[in-house]
């Protein structure tokens, strides 16, 4: 059984993001693998070494040519290969299914891990609509996951709580935080990297038109007050407190 | 048609589903307003949801007794299709957001991921939605059929229609779930919901320990009857259950007072809480980041200035 392990390119969560003409302008910020795709990519290798049956751990990333250094950070991490749909346009999270299906039933993947919130689009849809499109259940904001055989147990976060859960595969499998801890890349590794394949796809092959257009974007700071009270007298600070909530802000009663 | 997933717990209709007819109503969007009920019995709630309708599409079927993506999308799909919706509407919990990507593919539709606020543009509706971490809003827009969901907090609960809506059973075929569910944790609190306090108290690892987040937050939280919210840090140390947490991986509020006590504000937290109407700040570190987006801010140590409110608020 091969798994497919999906990254994006994101801004590092302390960047400044800017706003160029109705979009975003992510030209000097400091762009990192997605922190949810990566438990993502970690959870694929360990699944292997707790000894699933995995043949293949395949990396697949969609967008400019700069998602390179994601995909290499992913190959560094363990897995064997990736595979760049190397794109500038801008397509929306259920078009890009499109893309996660079709190489999902190429490369023979039994076993999608992508993030559960993406970074960039704050999108929870990429692993719920490659599921649907590959006709597979999903488990998401998964926090513990075993795999024997071809059964999957573990525990995810719902609406209430979180549940046990236990399906077979194929499955599409979106993770998050404690799930696990991602391992860095050491030197020797990232240099072996540099030596697996990373191919390149043209996205033409893949047929996508984007049913959302975007049409605006701006920064939306809310003007804040910035009110500072002094501290020092507790008690003289806690009644202006109180005072401003119940009087200006009106909040409290 | 506009169909919206009626979205309820406990035999009752969530404040999230009014919120959903406002963005149906707003939209601009033409055609009847229809709420489909999905769930084992659920009179209670059609009987609500009627109040706020057109029109109430009732599946009161076995098979719906407990929520699973494959079904309710399938569910969702039907209706959707037979009733010829160009708009579907679907709650942004967190199952909201699971299940509604599949049906916009089901339906081979625009899908728009939670949104704040809806209207229309000629035949295109468009939607704002924040990205990249909520730093950004964005406005997006797709014509013909679209799935939408709606962001919880982003709109005000409806008032009730002049005329109660129609209700009607339907029947449905739906698909066996693939996913079995072997155990479940409720996390229940006696608190207001998060998604559904006008104003929350969040502790983080500022405030020094579980006890002193029990002695604190949840007393100050009790006496402004106040929803009790957490940082990451401080579910992943244990101190917390992950109800609480709020941030990106964890709810997100907008409350009317966000009072955030020992709280540092790493982007991942602010995404969650940034657009909470006031925010107050109290923390020893005066160059934490929380004091920069602050309406009130103290500069002060939490075992001092707490108890003092939590006194002053008593009176």
């Amino acid at each position: 059984m091969n798994i497919l392990t999906l990254v994006r390119q994101v801004p590092d969560a302390e960047a400044r993001v800017k706003i160029n003409a109705q979009q975003v302008d992510l030209d000097g910020a400091t762009l990192v693998i997605d922190g949810m795709d990566e438990y993502g990519v970690e959870e694929a290798l360990r699944l292997r070494e707790s000894g699933a049956n995995v043949e293949q751990i395949i990396a697949l990333a969609i967008g400019p040519k700069r998602n390179e250094d994601a995909l290499r950070t992913a190959l560094a991490m363990g897995v064997d290969r990736a595979i760049h749909v190397e794109t500038d346009e801008k397509f929306d999270a259920v078009t890009l299914s499109r893309v996660v299906a079709q190489v999902a039933q190429a490369e023979n993947a039994g076993l999608i891990l992508v993030g559960g919130q993406e970074a960039d689009w704050d999108s929870q849809a990429l692993g719920a609509a490659s599921a649907e499109r590959l006709g597979w259940p999903q488990l998401t904001w998964t926090n513990e996951l075993k795999l024997d055989g071809e059964t999957l147990t573990g525990r995810h976060d719902v609406d209430d709580g979180n549940e046990s859960f236990r399906a077979t595969l194929p499955a599409v499998v979106t993770t998050q935080q404690g799930l696990n801890e991602p391992r860095y890349p050491t030197l020797p590794n990232i240099m072996k990297a540099k030596k697996k394949e990373l191919r390149k796809d043209d996205p033409a092959t893949y047929g996508l038109t984007s049913k959302v257009r975007t049409v605006g974007a701006e920064i939306q700071t809310r003007a804040r007050l910035n009110r500072m009270i002094d501290g020092k007298d507790a008690q003289a600070a806690a009644q202006q407190l109180l005072d401003l909530l119940r009087n200006e802000a009106k909040v409290i009663a | 048609m506009i169909l919206i997933v009626a979205e309820h717990t406990a035999g009752k209709l969530a404040k999230a589903t009014l919120e959903m007819v406002t963005a149906a109503r707003e939209s601009g969007r033409e055609g009847p307003i229809t709420l489909l009920v999905l769930g084992q019995n659920v009179a209670a709630v059609a009987t609500e949801s009627a109040a706020v309708a057109d029109q109430v599409l009732v599946a009161d079927l076995p098979g719906l007794a407990t929520y699973n993506a494959e079904v309710w999308a399938a569910a969702t799909t039907q209706i959707a299709q037979e009733g010829e919706a160009h708009t579907v509407i679907i709650g942004g919990s967190r199952s909201g957001r699971e299940y509604a990507p599949r049906v916009a593919v089901k339906l081979d539709a625009a899908y728009l991921e939670d949104a704040t606020k809806l209207s229309s543009n000629g035949a295109a509706l468009q939607a704002q939605r924040y990205t990249y971490l909520a730093r950004v809003t964005e406005t997006v827009e797709a014509d013909g059929l679209v799935v939408v969901t709606v962001k919880p907090g982003s709109f005000a609960p409806a008032a009730p229609a002049a005329a109660a809506g129609e209700q009607y059973d339907v029947e449905l075929s739906l698909p066996a779930p693939r996913v079995e569910v072997t155990g479940k944790s409720v996390e229940k609190s006696s608190r207001v919901a998060l998604t559904e306090a006008d104003v929350i108290v969040t502790g983080g690892r500022g405030v020094g320990s579980p006890e002193n987040f029990s002695r604190y937050v949840e007393a100050l939280a009790d006496n402004l009857g106040a929803g009790v919210g957490a940082t990451r840090a401080v579910v992943d140390a244990g101190w917390r259950p992950y109800a609480e947490q709020v941030g990106q991986t964890g709810k997100t509020v907008q409350p009317k007072a966000y009072i955030a006590l020992g709280v540092s504000g790493a982007v991942q937290h602010l995404s969650g809480m940034g657009k909470s109407k006031n925010i107050i700040a109290i923390n020893k570190d005066a160059e934490a980041p929380i004091f920069k987006v602050a309406d009130y801010g103290i500069v002060g140590d939490i075992n001092e200035i707490v108890p003092a409110l939590i006194e002053a608020s008593r009176k």
